[in-house]
């Protein structure tokens, strides 16, 4: 029987010719993540554990994304921590503010991580890179601690759910449907432990910022990565961005998968998933009598240039309706620039909206857009639990940009006709 | 190992924003943040626990976002271990990583009630309800994983492994 995708690059990582579904394994890694929240707690237990260096200075990335610029003394105190660690081992791919972006939106841009790579984050949404066709995941500060020491982690070796993909997208969907639409259809932990592998002739038709967002919440069906295969879409986004030289995998024809579903583009229609699971996904259609308080658009699921795009050419010349809040927040600096330049940011300013610079801030609740009680927001970040964007009584609503941009055109929520 | 307690009975899919909410992220202060331990559902926890309480829960506990500061909080309230029908999978890593003990069990995670109480083996992986006297079996961890347990964290273990050879 064959490897998956996802078990052949680990496979190449623990140096084995072979591995299967459930075996232990030691991986070497190509890159170790950590942000100015989880990399403190690192830091800690790293310096606690006697480890006296990095394992290699370029393989370690450090964000600060989450309270940045600093929300208050203590978010500080943290960022400090997180600087003078990157300074003292000479971590080379250190994010500070005016260099920083959303992690997951920055490491692909700026080619830190590549196709065939061996990624831990501490950070849930690590799972984003499969998109450029790399094993990446999850961990946490103990873990990135570990690896930061050792350049390597363990791992049970996932089985899969083969996702075979066909057709075209509506142009009013866009990746977030996909994926809002998968987790409604296997669960919050539908995929618990396994790899989500997406594959077939429609994947041609998904860009790399479609995939992006697909793999960002894998995590949401419980998964411990999200893949896809390489091609040409992939080799273009890599060519003159990849800092190491890209390794391309791809599954066995005999791969052995615990299951297939097919997923046909052509028949995915703008989806929201309401409180308090990202489970939980309805038709946009059918919730026209949801009145929203406040619209986010960004995050590192959606604050790429596509959704800037796809918020700029639905409110272009519009207004956001009275009595909403619409908080746009490109997930980089270079996004950022691209918005200002391309005139998408006085669009932005002139619709009525704020954007601020890159930040994960309204996503967890942090700052810039917290909810008051009662109050409800459709955003388009990665999860909707209680409280997840402010008060225990506040209610998120997860969708697409062009959900979300319409939906700030009405104050209620808005299937987008017209893109 | 084991510990004896109250049971404190939660539904599925618990999330690690319930678990210790991201607006008190703003510190790595184990003891500070343990004030808020599991305050969006259960607001009255942190007053009711007791060393070596037990929390028992449905599917996919701990879910979302990979904060180690959730298993953490939940240790340094001094609860003695968590049961559930399963762990999401970040959770399961960091609670082994930093030496939480859980375990998974269905049949105890549906039939225990909120307020029993239960003595838990982590070396056999008996669960006695002495409230209701049944006793349950969780799944064992493999050795791999008992070995990390048993050094009392991962670095510790890392470092264990380096003295070894």
């Amino acid at each position: 029987m064959g490897m998956t995708m996802t078990q052949k690059i680990l496979a190449a990582h623990a140096g084995l010719d072979k591995v299967e579904a459930g075996q232990l394994i030691s991986a070497d890694l190509d890159i170790v993540l950590g942000n100015d929240i989880t990399t403190p707690v690192a830091v800690n237990e790293f310096n606690k554990a006697g480890f006296n260096s990095v394992f290699d200075k370029d393989r370690v990335a450090i964000v600060l994304d989450h309270f940045v610029p600093n929300k208050d003394i203590k978010a500080a105190e943290q960022s400090k921590t997180c600087r003078e660690f990157a300074c003292s081992h000479c971590v080379s791919h250190f994010y500070d503010v005016g260099k920083m972006g959303i992690e997951h939106a920055l490491l692909p841009e700026q080619g830190v991580v590549t196709a065939g790579d061996c990624i831990i984050g501490a950070d849930s949404h690590t799972c984003t890179y499969g998109a450029l066709g790399a094993f990446s995941t999850g961990v946490g500060s103990t873990d990135m601690a570990a690896g930061m020491a050792t350049g390597k982690a363990w791992f049970k070796v996932p089985s899969a759910i083969k996702f075979n993909i066909t057709g075209k997208l509506p142009k009013n969907c866009s990746g977030k449907d996909v994926i809002l639409t998968i987790i409604g259809m296997i669960g919050v932990d539908g995929a618990l432990y396994k790899s989500m592998e997406f594959t077939g002739d429609g994947v041609k038709n998904l860009s790399m910022d479609d995939r992006l967002c697909i793999c960002n919440m894998a995590i949401e069906a419980g998964a411990k990565n999200g893949i896809f295969p390489v091609d040409e879409i992939t080799k273009e986004y890599l060519s003159g961005r990849s800092e190491r030289e890209p390794k391309f995998f791809e599954a066995d024809a005999d791969a052995e998968y615990e299951k297939t579903i097919d997923i046909n583009l052509s028949e995915i229609v703008p989806v929201v998933a309401c409180p308090h699971l990202p489970e939980n996904t309805r038709p946009a259609s059918e919730l026209s009598d949801i009145k929203v308080d406040q619209v986010v658009i960004g995050s590192c699921t959606n604050g790429r240039l596509e959704d800037m795009e796809a918020a700029y050419n639905i409110l272009n010349g519009k207004k956001v309706a009275d009595g909403i809040r619409c908080i746009i927040i490109p997930g980089t600096m270079q996004i950022l620039r691209e918005c200002v330049e391309r005139g998408w940011y006085i669009a932005f300013i002139d619709a009525g909206a704020v954007v601020s610079t890159p930040t994960c801030g309204p996503c967890l609740g942090g700052y810039m857009g917290i909810l008051a009680s009662g109050e409800r927001c459709i955003a388009t970040t990665n999860r909707n639990f209680v409280g997840r964007m402010g008060h225990v009584d506040s209610e998120v609503y997860l969708a697409s940009p062009h959900t979300a941009a319409a939906t700030a055109l009405t104050g209620y929520i808005t299937e987008c006709k017209e893109v | 190992m084991n510990t004896e307690g109250k049971v404190f009975k939660y539904p599925d899919n618990v999330d690690t924003d319930v678990i210790i909410p991201a607006r008190y992220l703003n510190t790595p202060d184990a003891n500070e943040l343990a004030l808020h331990c599991m305050e969006d559902i259960d607001k009255d926890f942190v007053k009711n626990v007791s060393e070596g309480d037990v929390m028992v829960a449905g599917w996919n506990f701990g879910c979302g976002s990979s904060r180690e500061h959730a298993p953490l909080v939940i240790k340094t309230c001094k609860t003695g271990c968590v049961i559930a029908k399963s762990f999401a999978r970040i959770f399961y890593r960091n609670a082994i990583n930093i030496g939480l003990p859980i375990l998974e069990c269905e049949e105890a995670a549906e039939e225990i009630n909120a307020g029993d109480k239960v003595n838990v083996d982590f070396d056999t992986g008996i669960i006695k309800n002495l409230t209701t006297g049944k006793e349950y079996k969780a799944q064992p961890f493999p050795p791999f994983i008992q070995n990390i347990i048993k050094c009392g964290g991962l670095l510790k273990s890392l470092k264990e492994g380096e003295n070894n050879g």
